[in-house]
This record gives C-alpha cells, sequence and structure tokens, in this order.
C-alpha cells in the first residue's frame, strides 16, 4: 500500500514508522524546512519539502498513484484542502484527516471528508464509556514531555466556581480543554463559567498538579498517583 | 443585494465600501477587529454610520458567520489571506447555506483553476500579476 501523509509532526512521523516497519510505501510531507531537515536522516526519500496543498506538491510525491492519503496537520483547513483534492482531484479511494478543533467538525462533514478523527472527540468518548467518577483522574501522561491530561470533579469549595475560565489564575503550562456537565462536552470559551460538579479536563505541566487542584478541588487528593 | 464579505483586509475593505457606495447591503466579518478602521479610513461617515455591519470572528466559526447574516446573504466573499481557509468557507457558504454567488480569493493559480473547474468563482490575483509581468516585458508590436 502507497501512504501520503501530510504533516510530519508528532503523529505524521510515528505513523510513517508504523507504516514503513509493516513494509508500506510512505511519503510524508511536510511544510517546515527545520522539521523536514531534522527528519531527512531518518525517512530520508520518504520525506519530502513542501506544502501539501499545493497541486505540484502533491504531483511530486505521487498523490495519483496513492492508496491512502492521511492528513495530520495541525491546521484544519489544510487538512481538509489535502484531503479533499487527494479525494477529488487524484481519485485516492481513501482518506483520513486529523481534526484540530473538534468545532470544525461540521466541516470536515460537509467535505465529505471522512473519517475526520479528533483527540478530544476520542478523550470524550473514553471517558464516557470507561472512565469510573472519581474526584481525580489522569486520563493521559506524556512522561517525556512532562505533560498529563487530567480529569477534576470541580467541588463546591473551589474558588472557581462561578468564574469564568478567562477570570481563572490558571498557572502557565495548563490549559482546560474541555468540561462535561449533564452527561454532555464542550470545550470552554473564555466566557464559560464553570459550575460546581462540572467535571473539566486540563492539559498541564506534571509539575503543576497541586497548583491545579487546589483551584478546581481543593480538599481532595488524587485517586492516582 | 445582501453582500457578506470575509476577511478585510486591503482587497476585502476596498471591496467591502465600494459595495457600499454602489447601494448595496453590507456585512464584514474580520478576526481582527482593528482591521475595522480599514473601512473608516478615508471615508466622511464612520462604517457604522453608513449603515455597514461589522462582526469580530473566526471564518470557520458557523456562529460568527450567521451572526455576520449569512443566512441571508446573496453574495459571498472570501478574501481572508489564507487561500485554504478561503476554499474551505466558500464551500461552507456554498453547500450548507445555499448563497446564490460566492467569489473566492486564491494567490495560489493551480488551486484557483482546479477549484473553479469544481464551480466556484475563484479569483487569483498572481495570476493577473503574471499576465501584467508578462505583458510588460513582451516586445512593443511593430
Amino acid at each position: 500500500m502507497y501512504a501520503v501523509i501530510a504533516g510530519a509532526g508528532k503523529v505524521g512521523r510515528n505513523l510513517a514508522r508504523e507504516l514503513i516497519s509493516k513494509d508500506h510505501e510512505v511519503t510524508l510531507i511536510e511544510a517546515s524546512r527545520a522539521r523536514y531537515l531534522a527528519l531527512e536522516e531518518e525517512f530520508e526519500h520518504a520525506i519530502q519539502y513542501g506544502d501539501a496543498t499545493e497541486l505540484w506538491v502533491l504531483e511530486r510525491a505521487g498523490m495519483q498513484r496513492a492508496d491512502l492519503a492521511i492528513a495530520v496537520s495541525g491546521d484544519d483547513e489544510d487538512n481538509m484542502l489535502f484531503c479533499q483534492v487527494a479525494k477529488e482531484k487524484y481519485l485516492c479511494d481513501r482518506v483520513i484527516a486529523r481534526v484540530n478543533n473538534p468545532r470544525n467538525h461540521e466541516h470536515f462533514r460537509l467535505l465529505g471528508i471522512q473519517p475526520a478523527v479528533s483527540a478530544t472527540d476520542l478523550i470524550l468518548r473514553l471517558i464516557e464509556h470507561e472512565v469510573p467518577r472519581y474526584g481525580f483522574v489522569h486520563l493521559l501522561e506524556l512522561e517525556e514531555e512532562r505533560l498529563e491530561i487530567i480529569e477534576l470533579e470541580v467541588t463546591p469549595d473551589a474558588s472557581v466556581v462561578g468564574s469564568r475560565i478567562s477570570e481563572i489564575p490558571l498557572p502557565d503550562g495548563s490549559l482546560v480543554i474541555s468540561v462535561l456537565r449533564d452527561g454532555a462536552g464542550f470545550v470552554p470559551r473564555p466566557d464559560s463559567v464553570i459550575e460546581s460538579g462540572d467535571e473539566v479536563l486540563i492539559v498541564l505541566d506534571t509539575a503543576l498538579e497541586d497548583d491545579i487542584t487546589a483551584l478546581f478541588a481543593p480538599n481532595i487528593r488524587p485517586a492516582t498517583a | 443585494m445582501f453582500v457578506l464579505i470575509v476577511g478585510a483586509g486591503r482587497v476585502g475593505s476596498a471591496v467591502a465600501k465600494s459595495a457600499l457606495a454602489a447601494g448595496h447591503e453590507v456585512s464584514v466579518l474580520d478576526a481582527d477587529p482593528l482591521s475595522h478602521e480599514r473601512l473608516d479610513a478615508g471615508q466622511s461617515k464612520s462604517w457604522e454610520d453608513a449603515s455597514g455591519q461589522f462582526t469580530v470572528g473566526t471564518a470557520l466559526e458557523t456562529d460568527a458567520l450567521i451572526q455576520a447574516g449569512i443566512e441571508r446573504a446573496d453574495v459571498f466573499i472570501a478574501s481572508t489571506a489564507g487561500d485554504n481557509t478561503n476554499l474551505v468557507i466558500a464551500q461552507v457558504a456554498q453547500r450548507r447555506f445555499g448563497v446564490e454567488k460566492t467569489i473566492v480569493r486564491v494567490m495560489d493559480p493551480a488551486r484557483a483553476d482546479w477549484y473553479r473547474q469544481q464551480g466556484l468563482h475563484t479569483i487569483s490575483p498572481t495570476k493577473h500579476a503574471i499576465e501584467m509581468f508578462e505583458n510588460a516585458l513582451a516586445p512593443e508590436a511593430p
């Protein structure tokens, strides 16, 4: 199978490694010169420098004969365009796209780009189905990067209850990525108000766990430490 | 006619002003509140006093498009700085909101050509610039 992958970030290059190790033919297309140069030694002819939404770049990569087009750049518009052109101009049967902002999911659907995968959606699904209710859950830990995603239930005594996201003194290196309320989840905007009983998903530097807990659930202890 | 222009840079703001002067109802959507100044520049009245509409928001946010009036737009102009953004929102305007006339600025001539074949009204300033340079270079006809 021949796969063309747009975007050689963490997702793109690990996918490429995986596919190459399974004896598939792969071309990675990377628009950042610096990132391309850093990866060229490892991937050799399997990586090309260029904007994956430029038609000549796609033709150089042999998009015409690709069996699979995978869009995993950090830009949703680029991902949509790449997949649309791969499918409709170069008649590639199968496309897979990464959705960076879950709100853009509807646009991928409108342009007929399926499957479109969003990390936030995947995590939400996992939580709804598999994670029992705790005050504090580690959902994901990236040890090397010193990053983690946690879920916290906001306790009634927390200082953030009634505050807008933009008013919460979140330490640098942390971000509220979703709020689960009444069985549904949403990505908060700066003016979204936190309520007691909300389950918030926060991505943070592992060193900030105590600071974050103090804000959202001052009197609980990590269930899994 | 109701004209919705997304992206009020040099091109978008100039087209907005001339469309308003021509008597159309004009709404402008731009992510940068500062771009409002381009609409006021050189005019005797402010954009709103001249009955223009301005919304701050991102082109891909459906809520922002609706707030800017896309549901009743007769003409949709995509003139943000990004080719791919323009191509996506033009298709959203056409397919989802059924806007009669959508016009898209696409800097890359190759993408502009291909999407024109797919039924989008694309305008490529780069293509015009190339032609003008070529004409300027060509020897004068005898």
